[in-house]
């Protein structure tokens, strides 16, 4: 037996790779998929935009990049969907170089196909990326055309329908903030939220790196967050299930799907510390005798 | 490493490499490893099934490249698992490069044209690259001439004999920055936690009622705040009953570092998953299901 223990504590790491890769790769291949309830988190969040009126202009910061995109495209996704289906103006923009991608993506997989009857720079806009970090965030605050004279594609802002009448950041009636680290989420909590506490409110979807450090805004700095791409599953299937009759195209079924070999990841890292905590007692034990 | 073990792993690469180029091969769809296109209004688009079905979709010789170059890049970045490589060193090479590339370029497109030369020469970058810009010059535009002076001095680095005139714009970035972000903290984090933590221990319900729910929870934050703060107290001894309080600390940051192992976990592995997404599904078209 004690050979045993000692050749399992020896055990190369590449073979615990390769049990998590096939952890991952087996639920992936096979669709393997669990229902998910949302939580109290994301529910704040769906009631947020719920809260709206149709028309009500709304912030879509997308400070993300391909590196999480497997964590927040999923949530991006449905702000989407559900920004589209309660008639909201969407203002997009990004503090992240790649961010304008991101944008475009999510109005290609979601707004042309599924909402065609609305209009670019009527109903939703592409304000684009500016760099500048937390600075982007002080200024638009107070006066957005000091940075934005431009949408994305080189309009003037002036001559876009949707951007008259709008001067800062304060004229919107939520932040909605999917964040992959710095500049993000933090950043619009410090600079937007905290110095207008009675105009500026802000839901957020995160990383799941940045999710514990960014609890401790919630309620009153940070309405609601979705953490990860377990929050992404469950703000999906509250979407989904309120606006989407019968079963909902893939691109609305991301969150869910990542879900099944998050599942079986997770046993496995349970697996894993109960062995290699019973290894170490026992080796500890070897050496008593 | 032993000797039977790297035999084991060198036939298991062997044999997942090989699996993977036999179907992109004799995939029997004829998706496998192709990206097929096909023509709207003059532009080509990705094409789906149907497409394929009708026979006006066509092979991207282009598109399909870059999934190759893509699965390829993926596929060298997984081999740092089981060694420092040279297609591992190449594939980070080459992110770093076309980052660092990226970057400038979208800083020069997004900031250099149209904050500074769009404010100081309007007319001129409104002919030569921005259409949406307004000719007319903003009143006390002027005073851009101060950044192109700052940036221009930020330059003299690249010159060894005045390189020291860098250092006075660095000094101007790194006052600004640390007097931007430390009002910022002050208010968002400091006085807000503080505030955010100053929470009634007995709660009512909206009805009126007493919560012993929400107050349990309330009473847990204050208390586990005032542990904390016991633990990273250094002036008195921890002994007796300070040393009570400083351990059940101890129990409340070992349970947060927990949780944010856990959420890391959770977003590794989600990357983890939309690779192998992209590999079993865009790459090697793979459906068990």
């Amino acid at each position: 037996m004690w050979n045993i223990v000692d050749r399992l504590a020896r055990l190369d790491r590449r073979w615990i790779f390769l049990l998590m890769l096939a952890a991952v790769a087996i639920p992936i291949l096979f669709e393997l998929q669990f229902d998910e309830t949302p939580t109290q988190q994301a529910r704040a969040v769906f009631d947020e935009i719920e809260r709206l009126n149709p028309g009500d202009p709304v912030l879509l910061a997308f400070d993300y990049d391909p590196a999480s995109e497997g964590e927040l495209s999923p949530m991006a996704s449905s702000f989407v969907l559900h920004c589209a289906s309660r008639k909201l103006k969407m203002y997009f923009l990004s503090l992240f170089p790649v961010g304008p991608q991101m944008i475009e993506e999510n109005i290609q997989k979601v707004i042309l196909p599924d909402f065609p009857e609305l209009v670019y720079g009527e109903d939703y806009v592409n304000l684009g990326y500016k760099p500048g970090y937390e600075g982007v965030v002080k200024v638009i605050m107070t006066d957005l055309r000091q940075l934005y004279t431009t949408d994305s594609r080189g309009t003037n802002i002036d001559q876009i329908p949707m951007c008259q009448g709008i001067d800062n950041v304060q004229d919107m009636k939520l932040i909605v903030n999917v964040s992959a680290g710095y500049p993000g989420v933090k950043e619009w909590v410090q600079y937007a939220v905290t110095p207008f506490p009675d105009k500026v409110k802000m839901v957020a979807g995160v990383t799941g790196v940045q999710a514990p450090f960014i609890y401790p805004y919630i309620p009153r700095q940070l309405r609601g967050m979705l953490g990860a791409i377990k929050g992404a599953a469950e703000y999906e299937t509250l979407v989904t299930s309120t606006y989407i009759e019968g079963t909902p195209r893939e691109i609305y079924q991301e969150g869910v799907r990542r879900m099944g070999p998050q599942s079986v990841a997770h046993l496995l890292m349970i697996g894993l510390i109960l062995a290699g905590n019973s290894l170490f007692l026992l080796q500890k034990w070897q050496r008593k005798l | 490493m032993q000797g039977i073990e790297r035999y084991i792993w060198t036939l298991l690469i062997l044999f997942l490499l090989g699996g993977a180029i036999l179907q992109t091969v004799w995939d029997p769809q004829q998706s496998a490893g192709r990206v097929y296109v096909k023509q709207v209004e003059g532009v080509w688009v990705p094409a789906d099934e149907i497409d394929r079905a009708a026979g006006i979709a066509e092979v991207s010789l282009l598109r399909s490249t870059g999934l190759w170059i893509s699965a390829l890049f993926t596929l060298c970045i997984f081999s740092f698992m089981y060694r420092d490589n040279p297609f591992y060193k190449i594939a980070e090479a080459t992110v770093v490069g076309v980052s660092a590339a990226y970057y400038m370029v979208v800083g020069f497109w997004t900031t250099m044209i149209p904050n500074l030369f769009g404010k100081l020469f309007p007319g001129l970058i409104q002919g030569w690259a921005m259409p949406g810009l307004s000719p007319e010059p903003e009143p006390g535009s002027w005073t851009y001439v101060v950044p192109l002076v700052l940036g221009i001095m930020l330059l003299m680095r690249l010159v060894p004999k005045v390189s020291w005139i860098s250092v006075w714009p660095l000094a101007f970035i790194i006052g600004t920055t640390a007097g931007l972000r430390m009002v910022a903290f002050l208010e968002a984090d400091f006085l807000s936690q503080i505030e955010n933590t100053i929470v009634p221990i007995v709660a009512w319900n909206s009805s009126g009622l007493f919560d012993p729910w929400k107050s349990f929870e309330n009473l847990l934050l204050v208390v586990s705040v005032l542990a904390c703060l016991v633990y990273f107290f250094f002036s008195i001894e921890h002994k007796g009953a300070v040393g009570g309080i400083s351990r059940f600390g101890i129990w409340i940051l070992m349970i947060t570092f927990g949780a944010m192992f856990g959420m890391t976990v959770m977003g590794r592995i989600a990357l983890l998953a939309i690779r192998l997404e992209f590999l079993f599904r865009e790459w090697l078209n793979l459906n068990l299901v």
